[in-house]
């Protein structure tokens, strides 16, 4: 395999290939506490030519080939476990096409949330996407590949939901188009009226091939945008409050987050309210109707509506919220990670306390943050936790916090989200025995060699 | 330890009940309101102590030297009867902790406090405050802690504010002026109101603006503008500093717009109202405020606590009404531009 | 390592190497080479590996580093409260690097030339001060300014040029101020930032030393890059003089209305110096001179000010020449910039930026569809004098 080195380098270009030292440790490792596997070469394609030629050429050689976004999955999902052939997919960046009407839009594998939203509040300012809270520089298609949730999941549920075509490069290095843009020039369906393909990519992390690009569904963006934020004293209350506010169809996103610190968050819950609407009477109306939907515990003193703080306000309404990436610092230390079940909402208060439990136990600083998706069909639950790179006891306490939350999670009945290798070895034992045969059929169909991305979903 | 003074014959002579009959939000006679704030005091249930919403205005109201709001808050403590939701009066709570994140200026015989707000670092600057600053602490250490009085918690209070006190006193000022008026008013009305010492003379900041202007008068340029005050609840603890006010904006160039609700009839922000009751009371509330105020010509809310500030600047700027601090109008007026900082 | 407390705290978000809306990347060896490696979050982790025993010191590793131009965007950009000490951290890794005595041949070489010569461009130093011939420029004898030129101002050609068309507005505009000539030596800016913090420290004291034995109290610089090592590290060293950039006395020259100009028809994009931008927080000085002046249509390439996209001259790269190269090379992405606004002239405040863009004007074809010029230029073209 001495020569595979040039025979990249003739496909994308000797600047944009390398086996050096610097890059292999980078791309062997994420954010996260899976452990590290490097890549034997790390490669920069800029075209879907050249993606097929890497994943035909790495076919002939039985070479692992895993495709990367920006690697922010914080469970490793793109740790190259045999090592391989790392794609990084950040050059193929471009916003192919959008249909203004039919509101949808067309990415390349690689373009970021951050440069779509740009683009879309420059050309068009009165169409969205729904914007992850993940970092900007995260990608739109590795975000539906792992069934992501953005500012709309509680309107129009996983991010993956709003996918509306597919282009992939299949292990077996074909360009195949999955959708509506299967056999029209509209990308407006992933799926229906055709059957629906796309399950065979989406949530399989690059396992069964490479998204070069995604058609996504984009919505009416208001003019404005505001929240509010109701807290109450027991978790208790939660599934309840969830159920009433989901019931208006009034807002545009709902999270919950309980957290120690600082002081002022002690022990409350608190669930943010998006309001949206192209007039303040709109948005005055909706409030209204949110605020009258929790009248009843208001008047009975187990929560109300906090006072929102000019800087409090401008750091919920960002899209992305930074903060979401800044409670890696909590500890002055560079990390965390959270175990994300998705659960039913009647689940939230043994979650919580399991989280408090955790926390104690291993002496960690913690979030807990949930994402309502759909009218409160499931939430995210994560079970997050602060650490310090430095601190190897602290790393080591926190991957054992990690790892009970997600036992607890799979014994209550949720499913993982973005599931490190050892979460999706503990769903795999759980699971139907003939849905893990169906998915292994799939697989070995798709993908015989098991070359893309291999370790994921793979059942013995 | 600290109980409140109270002189129940006060009430019993008591020739108008004004505290109760003046109320925004119940409807009493002189009759039932005496009789109220007595059964109050005498432990008694009454209604009032359900129904009031914690407008601490029955302070200003009652000239007779008692507290009856002080006595509202402290029986409601008594009788466990809930203002707010537990989740809003614990968050209030935790906010007030101390957690040794205070800053202290260059401490002088005299200083500024900012209570818990370092907001005021950024407004509290120029001509008008170099004779003070940067004599100045603020942070949860010195925190007066009378917002409490909001969720029927005086324990609070009387748990930490002799802390407060003594942190203070440690500073080795011999004069405080008080950026807020519930921070005065501890130490002014309430602290004393419940058998505290207060070893150190406070002063309001109207008073120390007013003698500043006076001072700097020749820097005035008139404002010519005019401009509707919205006079906070905790103001009502300290209504005797409300007659600056006017004066002041004499003394600036700026027309206070006449109101209906102004003085002794000032509307809530409505924040408060909001988190404890939910909609409809501090919708009410904001929009008749509101209302008055562009009924009558206001360009400009004035206000005197950033709490208020918070909650109205989005619907009064909707209005086309700019909000502005008291203290950057006052900079405004001898030639600063408090926005660029200078 | 100085720091060695802080690089486990990147959490690799990125958001350091984009603009502030996210649309480009702004980080110029990320947008440049486009491994993550390459972008503040990569170096970060890569020093932290290095330090730990995890890699070595390489030539990748010194390109890695290397190719940092100090641009500052990361530090504008970046999530976490250590923004601020990110350019200082890669600053640092460096000197770990020139201490070992590994570093990339340009590197070195650069050093050597300031250390025999005072100069990188191995001139003699009684050539320094050689571009002022024929200009009505003093050598320094108690004006109220010096007017310190650097390297770049006293020996390439652009820089010369931008030179003496300061000298000579300022001079026309009755500034009081003089020259070093041949006693000029290197400000050690990027000295400093390519690591070599030993002989910075000599150049700066050696020229704090004579500042003082002159008398020099106010120091007008050509060169962003003198005027940051003056203003931030000089201070540190005992060095407290008033500096300002040129642009700045032209700007106050301007609002004070002492200087008029003749109608400059032209449509004229500023590109923003780094160091007089994000490191010195100068944006609208530039900006207010070029908009006084009739006839010139001042329009704003999308990344500007604080989202500036660096010419990649940045961190001694200038002299180096490790980012540059290619057509993703900074100064010709940045010309492209330019040109997409319609522009015919792209004003620069920096003789470093100056030599970059007009260099990559010509590797871009475009040197008769796009001028570079300084303001310093442009203001010489259309003076008229002082009005009374």
């Amino acid at each position: 395999m001495s020569n595979i080195r040039e025979r990249l380098a003739d496909i994308v270009g000797e600047r944009f290939v390398s086996d050096k030292a610097e890059d292999l440790y980078f791309y062997g490792r994420d954010p996260g506490l899976m452990p590290a596997v490097h890549p034997d070469w790390v490669v920069l394609p800029e075209t879907v030519e050249e993606i097929q030629g890497i994943v035909k050429m790495a076919q002939m050689e039985g070479i692992p080939v895993v495709p990367m976004g920006a690697g922010m999955s914080l469970s490793g999902l793109v740790i190259p476990q045999k090592g391989g052939i790392v794609v990084d997919m950040k050059r193929m960046d471009r916003i192919v096409d959008i249909n203004e009407k039919a509101r949808y839009v067309i990415v390349e594998g690689g373009t970021s949330t951050g440069r779509l939203n740009a683009y879309l509040n420059k050309k068009y300012p009165r169409l969205r996407f729904s914007i992850p809270d993940s970092p900007a520089a995260t990608t739109v298609a590795a975000n539906v590949m792992i069934h992501g949730q953005g500012r709309l999941t509680q309107q129009y549920g996983f991010n993956s939901d709003m996918v509306s075509g597919l282009e992939v490069v299949l292990p077996s290095g074909e360009l195949c188009r999955i959708g509506s843009c299967a056999i029209s020039n509209e990308w407006f369906s992933k799926g229906a009226p055709l059957p629906d393909l796309s399950g065979l990519f989406l949530g399989w992390f690059g396992a069964t091939g490479i998204i070069t690009k995604a058609g996504i569904k984009l919505y009416p963006r208001k003019l404005l945008r505001d929240v509010e934020i109701f807290v109450t004293d027991s978790p208790d209350f939660i599934p309840e409050i969830i159920y009433e506010i989901t019931h208006t169809e009034m807002t545009e996103d709902i999270n919950i987050f309980s957290q120690p610190l600082p002081l002022i968050f002690k022990d409350n819950h608190h669930v943010v309210i998006y309001f949206t609407g192209d007039s303040e009477e709109e948005i005055e109306f909706r409030k209204k109707t949110v605020f009258h939907s929790l009248d009843l515990f208001i008047r009975n003193k187990d929560g109300g509506f906090m006072s929102v703080g000019a800087g409090m306000k401008k750091s919920l309404l960002e899209m992305p919220q930074r903060n979401a990436s800044t409670f890696a610092d909590v500890t002055k230390g560079g990390g965390f990670e959270y175990s994300g079940p998705i659960i039913t909402i009647d689940k939230y208060p043994q979650c919580t306390r399991k989280l408090d439990e955790l926390a104690h136990k291993y002496d960690l600083k913690y979030h807990g943050t949930a994402r309502i998706i759909g009218r409160g069909h499931a939430m995210m639950f994560a079970f997050s936790f602060t650490f310090n790179r430095s601190d190897a006891d602290m790393l080591d306490r926190t991957r054992k916090a990690l790892h009970e939350a997600s036992q607890y999670a799979l014994s209550i009945g949720g499913v993982f989200w973005k599931p490190t290798i050892d979460e999706q070895k503990m769903a795999l034992q759980k699971m139907d025995p003939e849905f893990a045969r169906l998915l292994k059929m799939i697989k070995t169909n798709l993908d015989p060699q098991g070359i893309m991305n291999p370790g994921n979903w793979e059942s013995k | 330890m600290f109980d409140l003074k109270f002189d129940e014959n006060l009430c019993l002579s008591c020739p108008t009940g004004a505290c109760l009959v003046k109320c925004q939000y119940m409807e009493l006679d002189k009759e039932q309101a005496k009789e109220e704030i007595i059964n109050i005091f005498r432990g008694k249930d009454s209604p009032v102590l359900k129904e009031c919403v914690t407008c601490y205005a029955c302070e200003e109201y009652c000239r007779r030297g008692n507290h009856p709001f002080y006595l509202i808050t402290q029986r409601r403590e008594d009788k466990g009867i809930l203002t707010a939701p537990r989740a809003i009066t614990r968050q209030w709570v935790n906010i007030g902790e101390p957690k040794g994140k205070y800053e202290v200026g260059r401490i002088s015989k005299k200083a500024l406090s900012f209570g818990f707000m370092p907001q005021f670092l950024d407004i509290t600057k120029g001509r008008l405050f170099e004779d003070v600053m940067p004599s100045y602490f603020f942070g949860q250490e010195f925190f007066c802690n009378v917002v409490y009085i909001h969720f029927g918690n005086t324990s609070v209070i009387k748990k930490r504010l002799p802390g407060v006190i003594k942190q203070i006193h440690d500073l080795g000022v011999e004069e405080v002026v008080f950026m807020h008026d519930e921070c005065f008013a501890a130490f002014d009305s309430l602290g004393p109101a419940f058998g505290m010492q207060i070893p150190f003379r406070s002063v309001h900041y109207f008073q120390y603006l007013y003698e500043r202007l006076q001072t700097l008068k020749d820097l005035i340029k008139p404002l010519d503008v005019k401009a509707a005050y919205q006079r906070p609840c905790s103001n009502r603890l300290c209504s005797e500093t409300h007659k600056y006010l006017p004066v002041i904006m004499d003394m600036i160039g700026v027309d206070l717009v006449q109101r209906t609700y102004e003085d002794e009839n000032a509307l809530c922000c409505g924040s408060i109202f909001r988190s404890m009751f939910g909609y409809d009371l501090a919708a009410d509330v904001q929009k008749r405020n509101i209302d008055d105020m562009t009924d009558n010509g206001a360009q400009y809310c004035i206000f005197n606590c950033h709490g208020c500030q918070n909650a109205m600047t989005a619907k009064i700027q909707a209005r086309g009404i700019k909000p502005v601090h008291l203290v950057e109008l006052c900079r405004m007026a001898i030639g600063e531009d408090p926005e660029k900082g200078v | 390592m100085k720091y060695s407390d802080i690089v486990h705290r990147c959490f690799r978000c990125g958001y350091c190497k984009f603009t502030d809306d996210y649309q480009e990347f702004n980080c110029p060896s990320y947008r440049k080479f486009r491994f993550d490696t390459f972008a503040p979050g990569g170096r970060m982790w890569l020093i932290r590996a290095w330090l730990n025993g995890e890699i070595e010191n390489s030539e990748r590793f010194q390109e890695i580093l290397f190719s940092c131009a100090t641009c500052g965007s990361c530090v504008e950009h970046c999530a976490f409260t250590f923004r601020d000490d990110l350019v200082n951290i890669f600053i640092s890794a460096r000197e770990e690097l020139v201490n070992s005595g590994k570093i990339p041949p340009a590197v070195r070489d650069y050093f050597k030339g300031i250390s025999i010569q005072g100069n990188p461009y191995r001139q003699p130093a009684k050539e320094r001060g050689a571009w002022a011939k024929g200009t009505s420029i003093e050598c320094y004898n108690g004006h109220e300014y010096l007017f310190y030129v650097g390297c770049v101002g006293s020996y390439d050609e652009i820089g010369m040029r931008t030179a003496r068309a300061v000298s000579t507005v300022l001079t026309k505009a009755g500034i009081s101020m003089g020259i070093l000539g041949e006693k000029e030596t290197c400000d050690g800016n990027e000295v400093k930032s390519l690591g070599e913090a030993g002989l910075f420290q000599s150049l700066a004291e050696r020229n704090i030393n004579m500042f003082k034995e002159l008398g020099i109290k106010k120091i007008i610089t050509l060169d962003p890059h003198a005027l940051n090592a003056f203003k931030k590290d000089y201070p540190d060293l005992g060095g407290e003089f008033e500096v300002i950039h040129y642009t700045q006395v032209l700007a106050s020259l301007v609002e004070s209305e002492s200087i008029k100009f003749n109608p400059f028809p032209a449509k004229v994009t500023y590109h923003d110096s780094c160091y007089l931008g994000r490191h010195c927080g100068e944006y609208d000085a530039p900006r207010s001179i070029l908009n006084a002046i009739p006839g010139i249509e001042l329009i704003e390439m999308e990344q500007n000010m604080e989202n500036s996209f660096c010419c990649g001259g940045g961190g001694g790269n200038f002299f180096t020449d490790i980012l540059g190269g290619g057509s993703d090379s900074p100064d010709r992405i940045r010309v492209r910039h330019a040109l997409a606004t319609g522009a015919d002239i792209l004003a620069v405040a920096c003789p470093q930026c100056a030599r970059m863009l007009e260099d990559a004007t010509k590797t871009e074809g475009v040197q008769d569809k796009l001028l570079i010029k300084d303001i310093g230029e442009i203001v010489s073209e259309c003076l008229t004098g002082l009005k009374r």
